[in-house]
């Protein structure tokens, strides 16, 4: 166990995190490495109840009402085997007027024919405040499949940001598929960076449903691809309320042979609510190129500083 | 005489049975700021994009060289390498990238703070902002002016450096043109406001893709405002 403890704590400044923060009794964790439970701490005000199944990690997070978490929360899962699957089942919930970030780190450094699926139901109570920052590294076979569903409801004048990055190693299969409900003058912003390589297959579907009145929605989708990587990148924003205001706002750029598609879908349902979209697929812009060559830079460094760019 | 720093011998830019350039010649001496104006279309922009050498444009016949050294065979990013830069006149935006990391460009011996308040903005408020749609145009036209002067270029060619920039700070556009020059740079300023035409040392009118009149600012201001052509007598300018 302390073996793969000591892995994973060593692969977290790949998606930007210091092990030390594992040490520190102020910040809530949890490591996860398959299906056993490696470390955990809470702090007050955080319910953490997991348990170890044959088949998964399963169990709740809840920030109790009216709590302001100030140290981010750790969630750290992973394998530190080339082989293996994880299957993650977790409930968050954030009760009323309650705030908090999570850290979810997402490691699979050796992994070359492994599997991971979470599932997670996120709930946030009336102005509840929930930002989810997930950073993946699959380390560099490209070997992992991974596949995260979640559904989350946002109440009432509840705000909630999320931010997937992979941008470190290969991807391998990623299947994402996050569905968002938002109630009356809640927000929901969710943001997607990704750079794949080689055989990379990505399917990401987001679909932010506004249902409430003055409800706002975002979703923002930078993907970079190089070699033979493909990318299929899914928006859906539906607005059925007056008031209601969404974005779908998809780049994807495209070097060597790799592919991609984007598929921004807009749905109205009230005469005063509106969604906007754009979508943009293509090589890196000629006249940023240029104007970074006219500075000195040659081709490869110009395309280097906008991709770097893009992806942040 | 000095040697020319810029030399243009007989350049012709075809596109199609399309003549955007004809025969042009054009002298620019060291430390010399040389306006060129002319009505739309008249082949200013793509005078600038060929002695930046951008995709596409290739001159159809005739010669640049630049401190004695054809430039054709120069890749963009070469020309700049040996001090030829180019301000565009619609300068492009880039997310993600901070006015910091644009002015510096991952090089030490660049100083982005001294620039930037050169050209009137504040480096405590600016230098960590993005180089995106957040910026209005007038502030990202100073920035590209900025990134101009912490390259220290031998030859900026300035596309319009004052459009979009209010009536107040154009005197901060002028300072900073005039900063390229006392730097050991030459420019050559596209403009169509005579108030930044006026503090050029030489002046060229373009019509029809060929230099119709040269001489001091006024005269060329003069002129142009004159409507007078003689080579295609309003025919093809559009006077």
């Amino acid at each position: 166990m302390g073996t793969e403890l000591d892995t994973l704590r060593r692969t977290l400044p790949m998606v930007g995190a210091e092990p030390a923060v594992l040490d520190d009794t102020r910040i809530a964790h949890v490591v996860g490495h398959g299906h056993r439970i490696l470390s955990r701490r809470t702090v007050p005000g955080l319910r953490l109840d997991l348990e170890e199944t044959q088949d998964a990690i399963v169990g709740k997070m809840v920030i109790e009402a009216g709590v302001t978490i100030a140290q981010p929360i750790h969630m750290c899962f992973g394998l530190a085997h080339p082989t293996g699957v994880q299957q993650i089942k977790i409930n968050v919930k954030v009760e009323d007027g309650a705030s908090a970030r999570v850290l979810s780190h997402c490691l699979f450094p050796l992994a070359k024919a492994a599997e991971h699926r979470m599932q997670a139901v996120m709930e946030l109570a009336a102005g509840a405040s929930l930002t989810y920052t997930e950073g993946h590294y699959h380390g560099p076979h490209g070997g992992m499949q991974v596949l995260p569903h979640a559904t989350i409801r946002i109440g009432k004048g509840a705000r909630y940001f999320s931010d997937f990055s992979l941008l470190s190693g290969s991807v391998g299969q990623l299947d994402i598929d996050y569905l968002v409900e938002v109630e009356e003058e809640g927000l929901a912003e969710l943001a997607a960076k990704i750079f794949a390589h080689k055989t990379d297959q990505i399917m990401l579907k987001e679909a932010v449903i506004l249902r409430g009145e003055r409800s706002r929605g975002l979703i923002k989708t930078r993907v970079v691809l190089e070699g033979q990587a493909r990318a299929e990148i899914t928006g859906v924003t539906e607005a059925h309320a007056k008031g209601a205001r969404g974005h779908v706002d998809c780049m994807e750029i495209v070097q060597g042979q790799a592919h991609a598609s984007a598929i921004p879908i807009v749905r109205v349902f009230h005469p005063e609510a509106k969604v906007t979209h754009e979508a943009a697929i293509g090589s890196v812009d000629k006249k940023e190129l240029e104007t970074l060559m006219a500075r000195g830079l040659s081709p490869e460094q110009a395309v280097e500083m906008i991709v770097s760019g893009i992806l942040r | 005489m000095p040697a020319p720093l810029l030399e243009i011998r007989n350049l012709t830019f075809e596109i199609g049975r399309q003549t955007i350039l004809d025969r042009l010649d054009l002298t620019i001496d060291p430390h010399e700021i040389h306006a060129l104006l002319g009505a739309n279309g008249s082949g200013k922009t793509t005078l600038a994009y060929l002695l930046m050498g951008c995709d596409g444009y290739v001159p159809t016949a005739g010669t640049i060289l630049f401190e004695g050294i054809d430039l054709f065979p120069l890749k963009m990013h070469e020309r700049a390498q040996r001090g030829v830069t180019l301000a565009w006149q619609e300068p492009a935006r880039f997310e993600g990238i901070t006015v910091r990391e644009y002015l510096t460009l991952g090089r030490q011996d660049r100083a982005p703070e001294s620039a930037l308040a050169q050209v009137g903005l504040a480096p405590d408020r600016y230098l960590h902002r993005r180089v995106d749609k957040s910026l209005s145009g007038g502030e990202r036209h100073r920035i590209e002016l900025a990134s101009v002067l912490t390259m220290k270029p031998r030859l900026a060619i300035l596309d319009e450096p004052a459009a979009g920039i209010d009536m107040l700070s154009i005197n901060h556009i002028i300072q900073i043109i005039r900063t390229l020059k006392e730097a050991g740079g030459s420019i050559v300023l596209i403009t169509h406001q005579e108030e930044v035409a006026l503090i050029a040392d030489r002046a060229s009118q373009l019509c029809g893709g060929r230099i119709i009149f040269a001489g001091s600012p006024r005269e060329v201001v003069d002129h142009f405002r004159g409507r007078i052509c003689v080579r295609c007598d309003g025919a093809v300018c559009g006077y």
